[in-house]
């Protein structure tokens, strides 16, 4: 496949992604299109290392699969950064009995 | 000996200080004693400076005390000249001066401690900076007498302050003179990029390579000084007004300090304006029309100290005449007479105002002859030398000053003579309406006259004395040959500059002048005596009268041509000020602070709206990235 499929599809991601985060006032859901751009950008990482490894196996055939691997780590970090975040979400619901990021202006004072 | 002339004016000014800062603690006895002590003194040394300094042969002495400004290649000592001027000067100060603290110690009697202290600490003060400006030996020690001399009057004018007018007439005084100061000053810059230099003897004797339009200029500059500190045209207006001060004042001002400054400083710069002869003329012209143009308006003045004080503007006039034609001697002659009779008139008329509870209007006083017996035969004393009777001082000085102008231009002749006559004409109106006839004031005044204590009948008993003989130092040649002591006294000085350019009348000439002159101004003393001895001019003027009576409307010219548009142009300023340039910083601060209040809804605390305009930027950024970069 074309490397441009990968990529159109990854920017349709992070759009969707972004738009989530500036439209959206429920917490969680910010919080899912936060993951959801993370991992448009994770996808266009294995795309193009899976390109790279390609092009170069010709010339190179020990040429590794760092960034296919690299992409692991980051999932293990956005699943402990998930647990932080939810539980900050609980913790917010708990003090104001919504999810309603525009009850958290605080931030003016 | 003559080392010791510091001490002259160190005298009055240990006075000031005693005086002046101790005036709360000092008793009213104390504060006269220091007052008048260390002007006799003063006058004690000066009497045996001038025993050194007369006789023959005698060089002047330059007394360098230290350096006082020293840049570069210019150095200005501050050192005293002693020679045959100064210590006519020094003389006529501290001796007139004395006197007149004298007087002071009984006509100021009535003022409470402090105050008496002040005006005493004034006085010498005043004292103090005319005589460091006849003593300099360079012209910017002079100028600090000067300026002293300036603050002083402002302050002793000025010394009733809680009354507005008197303040306003000190101001006046203050800023017309400071007109003048800027020509002097403006001429001491020119001196010294001309000569290097502002030592007498170096820019005397560097005048004469320099080109006669610099000269010119200079001389000019420094006349335009004269005429703020000698009341000449265009800037007299200040000297009738200072009569707002203390009579004793009045009579320091116009007659031992002040306002011969001017005289003193052309007649020491006799070798500049020999030089000039356009300045000369200058001098000379505006002198005469003082003379005149003040002796017009003295005819109409019911104030008795404003018809001295014209009278002062008219015989400065007078003397201004007689620097203009090269006759200064006479001039310096005329000033010490008239330091003499009008110290002498002045303090006559204080006693005058003293014994009517402070009025001044002629026209409530007459028939002040019995009350007042010494003051009224002093006081006729000074009218008749002012008049140019002989053998009183008056008319041998001013004729000196007649005889040159003559030799100048029989036009100079004729308008002196006539101003002549009509100061005889205005002395003997004042002195037969305050001192004949009937007594036209109050029962309360009637009752209240008395002749004055004996502090202020001895000083004016001694100036009637000095204003009765002080003319025989000066008789002309053609009446006895070779008497005229202070022209030989005085040759050194006037001799040294350059050529005495007065052209010499025949003594037949000279005499036949003198007795028209003398035989005018008695016909017209005995004219005017005999017209107001009985029927006083009490009524308004009106017509002419008027105009002189308001002194040809100078002062409202002056309102209207000068101080009317300066106060348009300060309300300009001020409107320029608080609109324009107030407007442009309290503008700026406005505008931060409205930029700041809006810039602040930016902060809502909606994450959201951070989130927003972070996405934005990074468009921003990328926009830029992919477009503008090349």
């Amino acid at each position: 496949m074309p490397i441009n499929y990968y990529i159109f599809l990854a920017l349709a991601l992070f759009c969707i992604g972004v738009a989530g985060v500036l439209t959206r006032r429920n917490a969680i859901i910010i919080f899912m299109c936060v993951e959801l751009m993370l991992n448009a950008v994770n996808l266009l990482l294995v795309a193009f290392s899976k390109m790279h490894q390609h092009a170069l196996a010709v010339t190179n055939p020990q040429a590794g699969i760092d960034g296919q691997l690299f992409v692991f780590f980051i999932m293990v970090v956005a699943a402990a950064e998930v647990s932080v975040g939810l539980a900050i979400i609980v913790m917010m619901y708990r003090n104001t009995h919504s999810t309603d990021v525009n009850f958290l202006n605080r931030l003016k004072h | 000996m003559i080392n010791l002339v510091w001490l002259i004016p160190v005298l009055p000014l240990a006075g000031f200080l005693i005086n002046g800062l101790f005036r709360n603690s000092l008793s009213k006895g104390m504060t006269g004693i220091v007052g008048c002590g260390v002007l006799l003194a003063s006058f004690i040394l000066s009497l045996l400076i001038f025993g050194q300094v007369r006789q023959d042969g005698f060089h002047a002495v330059t007394v360098t005390l230290f350096d006082f400004i020293s840049v570069d290649k210019l150095h200005i000592p501050f050192a005293f000249q002693v020679d045959q001027l100064s210590v006519l000067f020094l003389l006529i100060i501290t001796g007139v001066g004395f006197l007149i603290h004298l007087y002071s110690t009984a006509y100021m009697h009535e003022e409470e401690a402090p105050h008496y202290a002040r005006y005493f600490s004034y006085l010498n003060l005043f004292v103090f900076s005319m005589l460091l400006l006849v003593l300099g030996a360079n012209f910017v020690i002079l100028f600090i007498g000067w300026e002293g001399v300036g603050l002083c009057s402002y302050l002793l004018i000025g010394y009733w302050f809680k009354n507005i007018e008197y303040g306003n007439a000190a101001k006046k005084a203050f800023i017309m003179n400071r007109i003048g100061d800027l020509g002097f000053l403006i001429a001491i810059f020119w001196m010294i990029t001309q000569f290097g230099s502002v030592t007498f003897t170096d820019v005397f004797g560097g005048a004469k390579s320099a080109s006669v339009g610099v000269i010119t200029g200079i001389t000019l500059l420094l006349f335009v000084g004269a005429t703020g500190k000698s009341a000449q045209i265009p800037l007299y207006t200040w000297l009738p007004d200072a009569m707002a001060g203390p009579t004793p004042v009045s009579a320091l001002i116009h007659a031992a300090t002040m306002v011969t400054a001017g005289i003193y400083m052309i007649a020491r710069s006799n070798a500049l304006y020999s030089l000039a002869p356009v300045s000369q003329t200058v001098v000379a012209v505006i002198g005469l029309t003082t003379a005149l143009f003040a002796a017009t308006i003295a005819l109409k003045q019911n104030d008795i100290k404003k018809v001295l004080a014209y009278s002062t503007v008219s015989q400065l006039g007078y003397m201004f005449l007689g620097l203009g034609v090269g006759a200064y001697t006479g001039a310096v002659f005329h000033v010490m007479t008239h330091a003499f009779f009008k110290a002498l008139l002045f303090l006559g008329a204080g006693s005058v105002i003293h014994a009517m509870g402070g009025e001044q209007d002629i026209r409530k006083m007459g028939g002040l002859r019995k009350a007042l017996p010494v003051t009224s035969i002093t006081f006729l004393i000074g009218c008749i030398a002012i008049a140019g009777i002989p053998p009183f001082s008056g008319f041998f000085s001013k004729d000196e000053i007649l005889s040159a102008a003559f030799a100048k231009s029989p036009v100079y002749y004729v308008i002196g003579l006539f101003t002549a006559m009509l100061t005889a004409f205005y002395m003997f109106r004042l002195f037969a309406t305050t001192f004949s006839g009937t007594f036209r004031g109050t029962h309360e005044q009637e009752h209240h006259l008395h002749e004055s204590p004996l502090a202020m009948t001895i000083p004016l008993i001694v100036l009637a004395i000095l204003a009765a003989v002080a003319g025989f130092l000066g008789i002309p040649d053609a009446l006895v040959p070779n008497a005229h002591v202070l022209e030989h006294f005085l040759e050194p000085v006037f001799a040294a500059g350059g050529e005495h350019p007065a052209v010499e009348v025949s003594h037949g000439t000279e005499l036949g002048l003198m007795a028209l002159s003398a035989g005018l101004a008695l016909v017209v003393s005995l004219l005017a005596w005999s017209r107001f001895k009985s029927k006083p001019e009490l009524a308004e003027p009106t017509g002419f009268g008027k105009v002189l009576a308001n002194k040809w409307y100078v002062d409202e010219l002056y309102n209207a041509i000068i101080v009317r548009p300066l106060n348009g142009l300060a309300k300009f300023f001020v409107w320029l000020e608080r609109w324009i340039i107030d407007g442009a910083v309290n503008g700026v601060g406005r505008l931060v602070q409205y930029g700041g209040r809006q810039l602040r809804l930016l902060q809502s605390g909606q994450v959201g709206g951070y989130v927003l305009l972070m996405v934005i930027g990074i468009l921003a950024l990328f926009l830029v990235e992919l477009f503008v970069k090349k």
